[in-house]
């Protein structure tokens, strides 16, 4: 089944991490793991252009260099492991203030969430609501850095349901998570990295 | 002019109330008693030797000798933006930004008040350019030492919420924005207050120093007020050139947080 959405990335490298090739297309979630300290989340920031690298991540085709960052980063979205917040209410972040309310219920999180302070949440509230933000504009490509790490298994579960009906409509995803059973239940293909050749 | 002037006799007595608030610090243990007579000791010498240096080059009338000076000044001021803060941009960075920053607004605000000057003085006297470089210059730099400051603390407190504008494709300027405000605005209030506060919660320092001298208080009223304009003019300048750069150096073309161009002071 091709879904499109082919993400190539040749030779990434950079800040003693790599280089790594790797390839994931709609519909794939490729998990990546390796020890702490290994580059997991560097990978990820670097596969968004949100640091300085060597090698090329290509999407369809279309290299993220010949595009401007912006754009490429609303094809490929990372969500950080703590996603950072900068104004004042939750639904402030959205490009539609109602997207998080109508969106909130499936992901166990309370509608009127969207008017609390980010700090307010709960670590795992804010995981949650930073895992709706990215999804907003309907990226290609999402990056998960430890998107569960404060959820209790419900929770996780129904974050895994999102992200598995999101990749039925062909979005691709990477994962970085050191949670076994969960890289055991979502991944399609697997990435190890920082081990010595 | 009948104006006041302080002879050895009197720096001394009023130095007495310097080493009577050395003496109360000793007496309640506030331990400020060692810096406050350095820095009493500090301000005494450089004023006295920039005192002398000043009736040496006005006396000579070069416009050389002006020039060094006001090179000296410039370059003294670019450091001094930068000396007390807690981070700094590396590799030069630092130095060059508050040059160029304080430097540009200096020169400009300068040049511009000394032609218009030029129909009531002789506006390329040394007596007349070194005041007005220098308290342009001060103003300039204090207020761009402040901006900075505030705009380095505020992106790195700010962080994690820079980043995820730029993850979900904000660009940098955007993600920036509300930074950019806050230490324009931080650097800004001084001066606006200053001016708001004229006359009725202090008597500035220029027309001060002009009444006690002997002048009339209506012109020295009005030497304060051009003045105080050209000190704002400067430093928003200053501080607005200053902002942009290390916004540009901080970010890069694609749209990255570039922290590692930033190193903490201890």
């Amino acid at each position: 089944m091709a879904m499109g959405n082919h993400l190539v990335a040749t030779g990434l490298a950079g800040h003693a991490v790599g280089p790594i090739d790797f390839t994931v297309e709609g519909g794939q979630c490729l998990a990546v793991t390796g020890k702490s300290g290994s580059g997991k989340s560097l990978l990820l920031r670097m596969v968004a252009d949100l640091m300085p690298h060597q090698g090329s991540c290509s999407l369809d085709g279309a290299l993220a260099s010949a595009m401007p960052a912006p754009q490429w980063r609303q094809l490929v979205r990372y969500v950080a492991a703590e996603p950072g917040w900068w104004t004042h209410m939750v639904e402030d972040h959205f490009s539609d203030p109602a997207f998080f309310a109508a969106q909130a219920k499936q992901l166990g999180l309370a509608s009127s969430l969207g008017r609390a302070a980010p700090e307010r949440l709960s670590t795992g509230e804010r995981q949650r609501a930073a895992i709706l933000r990215a999804i907003e504009h309907q990226p290609k490509v999402l990056l998960l850095d430890e998107p569960s790490s404060a959820l209790d298994e419900a929770s996780t579960l129904k974050l895994e349901a999102l992200i598995r009906a999101l990749m039925q409509e062909g979005l691709a995803v990477i994962l970085v998570s050191h949670n076994p059973d969960q890289v055991a239940r979502l991944a399609t293909k697997r990435l190890t990295i920082g081990e010595t050749p | 002019m009948s104006g006041l002037t302080f002879s050895t006799i009197e720096l001394l007595l009023a130095s007495g109330l310097i080493l009577a608030s050395a003496g109360l610090s000793l007496l309640l243990s506030l331990g400020i008693h060692r810096a406050l007579l350095v820095a009493g000791l500090r301000m005494s010498v450089q004023l006295l030797l920039v005192g002398l240096v000043l009736r040496f080059i006005f006396e000579s009338g070069s416009p050389w000798l002006t020039l060094a000076l006001l090179v000296v000044m410039l370059t003294a001021a670019s450091y001094e933006v930068g000396a007390r803060q807690k981070f700094r941009l590396s590799g030069g960075w630092h130095f060059a930004l508050s040059g160029a920053a304080v430097s540009t607004a200096t020169i400009v605000v300068a040049a511009f008040a000394l032609s218009t000057l030029a129909s009531t003085a002789d506006w390329t006297a040394p007596r007349v350019v070194i005041p007005i470089a220098g308290i342009v210059l001060g103003t300039a730099m204090s207020a761009t030492s402040v901006a900075l400051n505030a705009l380095l603390d505020g992106i790195v407190a700010a962080r994690n919420g820079i980043e995820a504008q730029l993850a979900l494709g904000h660009s940098r300027s955007e993600a920036l924005r509300p930074m950019l405000r806050k230490a324009i605005h931080a650097g800004s209030i001084p001066v606006i207050n200053q001016m708001a506060g004229a006359g009725i919660i202090t008597l500035p320092g220029i027309m001060s120093g002009q009444i006690l001298a002997g002048q009339d208080p209506l012109i020295a009223a009005q030497s304060q007020i051009y003045l105080m304009f050209l000190l704002s003019g400067a430093a928003i300048a200053s501080i607005v050139i200053a902002i942009y750069i290390a916004m540009l150096r901080l970010t890069d073309d694609r749209h990255r947080l570039r922290l590692d161009r930033l190193k903490a002071h201890p």
